[in-house]
């Protein structure tokens, strides 16, 4: 394995600037990964395109005019829409969809001069939480070949912790980006609801999506989401708030900071080794000069519920667009509502359909007051939990990220047992809330755990900074043999 | 509630996704569990409570109404699995 693939981002960007190194010769390190790869971690890599932006980096490099980012080797979800790069969202029903645009977001990374390896694996839509549901085949986690990297984001916290590239994009509706972090013993960020643009996103929940960075290191994604970051005409829910220096504020430390630690959040039984994990992230907390204190979010065990009736019915909206018409695959059959149906029928994968077919009977006549109104009113009461803490001074909560380790690949073939997975990263979301995962330790069995820190609305900063002293308590992990 | 396999053939529908006999028996029983999970909600008590509209309470931005894109019919077209000229091909919906 090549050292360079082993710098951390803020690592690469400063050896990138001092010209010590170049994008082509850290590009070439990572194409070469990736080909020796077995990780599935990839649906498309862009070697070509890769070595067309190295080349200009270097040569803004050598004119002393590198962006933020230059020369850095990203892969990207393969939820974003890349101009001229074929994008599947993990679907078959898109087909060789090729976007005619660039997503804000990846547009953001390109213009700080980030270099694309690829597209990364995902679950069909974001929809699951093992990479399974993929129409591109499971993602293997480095930690062990035969587990899963978590999902939806999968490819991309497979592929950080792999080494097949410095950093990546993910997209968080329920806990997509911060599960698999937690799963694969890498950083990942959900910023508030807003802070980062969703045009040029596949869409699956638009209340509850959010692009976020995994990365290796807190710092990487301070530096990561700094990027990332903006207001965007083209999306009328982000925020037009200026963008910190995420990473000039990581070390400012978290003396005086209140925590909470929410009593609801546990699973029964409670895995031993994740018990004594948040308790030792309490003590890391206190040590660094934080005041940690016991806080109640009473509706935390709705969030879930409230959350597989919310998202499939965005979702059976969003998702009516893909009709054979307009983009994908059709499948002709006699009339237009045959061919609607035949063209659905083949593309959707099974997790999908069943979101499809529940979002469209909790919406349809007769079911709306009792399904989704009713959702919706429980969603107002979570976020409500939520401020009520912060409005006593909590400055941020700590809980786990997931109920435990990575399992084994077709280990879970229950769907509700499968939205487990995301008990502790729902109501985030379902609050518009900013959440970290913080690889903290690790399992019996050796396989990686995390640690979530929740914070106020647009604190990333302070949530960032709260990240890291946690991290330089429990020390990065990485996979064996890497 | 729960629903029987007639609703799940009406919702498919509803939803234009063809389902065979055996898909929609599968699809019963797995909505069915979903349903029987969400159930849980109807022990809150949601009186007086208004239903979430956004996440983040922001106003939303207005800007200038004039033309700001467009013009790009081609790009418009280039993933359609069928057109002709300016045009989406769909099967005959007018008799």
């Amino acid at each position: 394995m090549s050292a360079l693939t082993d710098l951390t981002l803020a690592e690469a960007r400063d050896a990138l600037a001092s010209r010590k190194v170049s994008a082509a010769e850290i590009t070439e390190a990572y194409l070469g990964a990736i080909e020796a790869s077995d990780l599935n971690a990839f649906i498309e890599v862009t070697a070509d395109r890769a070595r067309e932006m190295a080349k200009a980096s270097d040569a803004r490099l050598a004119a002393g005019e590198g962006g933020a980012l230059e020369g850095v080797p990203l892969g990207i979800k393969d939820l974003f829409c890349t101009e001229g790069v074929r994008t599947t969202a993990g679907s078959r029903i898109i087909g060789n969809f090729v976007p005619q645009y660039e997503s804000t977001v990846t547009a953001n990374l390109w213009r700080a001069g980030a270099v694309l390896l690829g597209k990364l694996n995902l679950d069909e839509f974001a929809m699951g939480s093992s990479n399974e549901t993929s129409a591109y085949g499971p993602v293997k986690n480095p930690w062990n070949k035969e587990l899963v990297p978590g999902g939806s984001s999968g490819g991309s916290a497979a592929a950080v912790a792999g080494r097949l590239c410095v950093a990546a994009t993910g997209t968080d509706t329920g806990g997509s980006i911060r599960q698999p972090a937690a799963l694969t013993g890498t950083v990942g960020m959900k910023p508030t609801y807003g802070r980062c643009s969703r045009w040029g996103i596949v869409a699956f929940a638009s209340s509850l999506d959010q692009a976020g960075p995994i990365t290796r290191t807190v710092r990487d994604a301070a530096i990561m989401l700094r990027e990332m970051a903006s207001i965007d005409d083209k999306d009328s829910t982000s925020v037009d708030l200026p963008v910190p220096n995420y990473e000039a504020a990581l070390e400012a430390g978290v003396k005086g900071k209140r925590i909470g630690v929410p009593k609801e959040y546990r699973v029964d039984p409670m895995p031993e080794a994740l018990e004594t994990l948040w308790q030792k992230g309490v003590e890391w907390l206190r040590a660094a000069g934080a005041e940690v204190v016991p806080v109640s979010l009473p509706h935390t065990q709705y969030a879930l519920p409230a959350y597989y009736i919310v998202a499939p019915a965005e979702a059976s909206s969003n998702l009516a667009r893909y009709d054979g018409v307009r983009y994908g695959a059709r499948v002709d059959a006699d009339d237009i509502v045959g061919m609607y149906e035949a063209t659905r029928a083949a593309g959707f994968g099974a997790e999908v359909k069943r979101r499809i077919l529940i979002g469209t009977y909790v919406l349809s006549a007769g079911y709306y007051d009792a399904y989704y109104l009713r959702a919706q009113k429980v969603r107002t009461l979570i976020k409500r939990d939520f401020e009520a803490v912060f409005d006593e001074g909590i400055d941020a909560l700590l809980t786990p990220t997931a109920p435990g380790p990575a399992f084994a690949i077709g280990g879970k073939p229950d769907p509700v047992e499968m939205y487990l997975n995301d008990i502790f990263t729902v109501p985030v979301n379902m609050a518009g809330l900013p959440g970290i995962s913080v690889p903290a330790g690790l399992s019996d069995d050796g396989l990686p755990l995390g640690l979530q820190l929740i914070g106020r609305p647009f604190d990333e900063a302070g949530l960032l900074s709260l990240a890291r002293a946690l991290e330089e308590a429990s020390g990065a992990l990485t996979p064996p043999g890497f | 509630m729960s629903v029987d396999i007639d609703t799940v053939r009406r919702v498919a529908h509803l939803a234009r996704i063809k389902v065979g006999d055996d898909e929609a028996e599968r699809l019963t029983g797995e909505l069915n569990a979903i349903l029987g999970f969400v159930e849980q909600l109807d022990a809150v008590d949601v009186t007086g409570v208004e239903p979430m509209t956004a996440a983040v309470e922001t106003a939303l931005r207005r800007r200038v109404d004039v033309v700001s894109d467009g013009e790009v019919p081609q790009k418009v077209l280039a993933n359609a699995p069928e057109s002709d000229d300016s045009f989406f091909v769909v099967p005959k919906v007018v008799e």
